[in-house]
């Protein structure tokens, strides 16, 4: 056995831990290398752009116009209002919604009884049907003679007088609602599932000794149990709700009247089919800045509750 | 709502029970229990009641699928059917092409992802490193942004990025990604949720294997082929799952990206059904076809589609 001196020894220990930094930078490269290409040059050039009066084929170089694209947002586009307007009332009403309807699904099927896997599985098909696909059917079920009203005429024996649903501004947005709670309420079950499961059954078993009616063991035992549930159920839910557009390109493109223009759908339409990339960074810019406060807001509260 | 709910549960009995029941309480559970299947069924029928519709429907001529709707015989095979809508499918978009291209898009997406963000998540979970934590605090910091928002941008951005071509035989050198494979492959390699959940499940793993391996004179790559990535079966599946179907799903990207036909996926290919007169019957095959390859994949692994779904929302 030979003795090291503890300079030597140093000096190992050195070149290890440089072989494992290498390493480490060696193995996470590729995947920072592509991270910094595809989200935050992206992110950076939605700043810049923002600012200019870029188009997306253009002979001319992008020309900086200060907060002009913003200014014309807020104050001479009368379509953006409608849309962040239209965007937020789907977000108001499918973020709550989701989520209760979600979490009732789950409480059903959260027991050992026969078949309930298969109604689990039935609840989260739609999850892995493409959103076009149900858009599509949808689509082709609200029409004036489609399903739904033919449904609705049944069941009110005749007195339905039949409503062209996505062709009428009142009822278009409403009708975009319904199916998208429709496609997406499965996987929040799933989400509620897994947290109803974490809660230990000593808990409930402690509540019932203490005669606790099945009132209190849900509001005392279930509901704090699920807080961290709901946090990431309300948040994830809110940001896909924000960024609806698919829905919107397959079925209505806007219409009728700008009646369900979105604003991501805004954005494509005038960065994309108007080729206006400044102005459409800028609208882009605002809907990032406006998810982030959201989502900010959402957390604090959700957590003061405690 | 709240309280009904709150009280099936524990109406019921869902986990253990006490002893001896009195009879009164068995014939309420035995109601409660009629009660919760009656209200599951009615949601498996809400829940059914459009794709079953669709299947139904494709295999029906225009005129008939447009009559059935006034009865229950819009969820029923019945009267003329064949299987002419999908011929006539296959006769209207080169729908073998836009599923060799979902297929290929979406494997090499999945695939490459595993490898690229499992070593990310190898790297920031068993090794130590200068820089490391800003890096994961970084790459966390990303998840809040949502794609939406910097597809437009990112439309500008491919369109400058290099590429080599192969014209006339010859490779060069050229600007611009649209058009191409790689466009919709590309940017989605990398993924900070995947590293996130690679991250946290290598962590689990005992270092003391990593060590030993050391001593034995293992590189870190050997220890990560070897030892933890045949370890991490249940992650791999749950990121393959998870980053399956958005990629097989994809639409606002390659719409904007990908004008050639033989390049385009299957959802953007249903553009080409909303040409003047709808055929409806034809939509319905279309979007069966489409869909029939996702739901047999969930069928088959619904167990390891719901178990990695709640494991993306357990870190709360």
């Amino acid at each position: 056995m030979t003795v090291t001196s503890p300079q030597r020894a140093l000096k190992r220990a050195r070149s290890i831990k440089g072989r494992e930094t290498w390493a480490g930078v060696a193995m996470i490269a590729p995947a920072g290398i592509l991270l910094i290409l595809f989200l935050v040059i992206p992110v950076l050039l939605a700043f810049g752009l923002s600012f200019t009066n870029a188009r997306l084929i253009s002979p001319n170089p992008p020309r900086f116009v200060g907060a002009d694209n913003f200014v014309r947002a807020f104050i001479a586009d009368p379509t953006f209002a409608q849309s962040a307007l239209n965007t937020l009332l789907f977000a108001i009403v499918v973020v709550p919604v989701q989520a209760g309807l979600g979490l009732l699904l789950a409480v059903l099927v959260n027991r050992r009884m026969r078949g309930v896997t298969a109604f689990r599985v039935i609840f989260f098909i739609p999850v892995v049907t493409s959103i076009v696909v149900v858009s599509i059917l949808w689509k082709f079920m609200y029409q004036k003679d489609g399903l739904i009203n033919s449904f609705i005429d049944q069941i009110t024996f005749g007195a339905w007088e039949g409503i062209d649903w996505l062709n009428n501004p009142t009822t278009a947005l409403p009708a975009i609602i319904v199916l998208s709670i429709w496609q997406a309420v499965g996987f929040h079950m799933i989400i509620w599932l897994s947290g109803l499961q974490t809660i230990p059954e000593e808990l409930y078993e402690a509540a019932r000794m203490d005669g606790a009616s099945p009132w209190r063991q849900f509001t005392n035992v279930t509901w704090p149990g699920l807080r961290p549930t709901m946090v990431f159920v309300l948040v994830t839910i809110t940001i896909a709700a924000l960024g609806l557009f698919v829905q919107i390109d397959v079925m209505t493109q806007g219409g009728p009247v700008n009646s369900t223009s979105t604003i991501v759908f805004h954005a494509v339409r005038k960065g994309y089919e108007q080729q206006e990339i400044g102005y459409a960074a800028a609208i882009s810019l605002i809907f990032f800045v406006a998810v982030l406060i959201i989502a900010l807001i959402q957390r604090r509260i959700t957590r003061d509750k405690d | 709502m709240t309280d009904t709910y709150a009280q099936t549960v524990v109406s019921t009995g869902r986990r253990g029970s006490k002893p001896a029941r009195p009879a009164s309480d068995r014939r309420q559970r035995r109601t409660s229990r009629v009660f919760l299947y009656l209200a599951m069924s009615v949601f498996a029928v809400i829940f059914m009641f459009p794709l079953v519709f669709m299947f139904v429907s494709s295999l029906k001529p225009d005129a008939q699928i447009l009559q059935d709707v006034d009865s229950i015989a819009a969820f029923i095979p019945t009267g003329d059917i064949s299987l002419d809508n999908y011929f006539g499918v296959f006769d209207r978009v080169p729908v073998a092409q836009f599923l060799f291209n979902s297929v290929l898009v979406t494997v090499l997406t999945v695939g490459l992802g595993l490898v690229v963000n499992s070593m990310a998540g190898f790297a920031l979970a068993r090794l130590e490193w200068k820089g490391k934590l800003v890096v994961l605090a970084l790459i966390i910091a990303t998840l809040i942004v949502p794609f939406e928002t910097i597809a437009v941008p990112m439309v500008y951005w491919v369109s400058q990025l290099p590429t080599l071509v192969i014209e006339g035989g010859m490779l060069k050198y050229d600007f611009g990604w649209l058009n191409t494979y790689e466009v919709q492959i590309v940017p989605f390699i990398a993924n900070a949720f995947s590293i996130f959940l690679f991250t946290q499940y290598f962590s689990t793993i005992p270092k003391s294997l990593d060590e030993a391996a050391r001593i034995d004179g293992a590189s870190w790559f050997t220890i990560y082929r070897r030892i933890v990535v045949p370890l991490s079966g249940p992650a791999f599946a749950t990121v393959a799952i998870l980053t399956f179907l958005p990629a097989w799903n994809q639409y606002l990207w390659p719409l904007m990206v990908v004008q050639k036909e033989e390049l385009r996926p299957v959802m953007v290919g249903m553009q080409y059904f909303f040409q003047l007169n709808t055929a409806w019957g034809e939509v319905m095959a279309y979007t069966s076809l489409i869909t029939l390859p996702v739901l047999i994949v969930f069928l088959v692994f619904q167990r390891a589609f719901v178990s990695s779904i709640a494991a993306s929302g357990v870190k709360g």
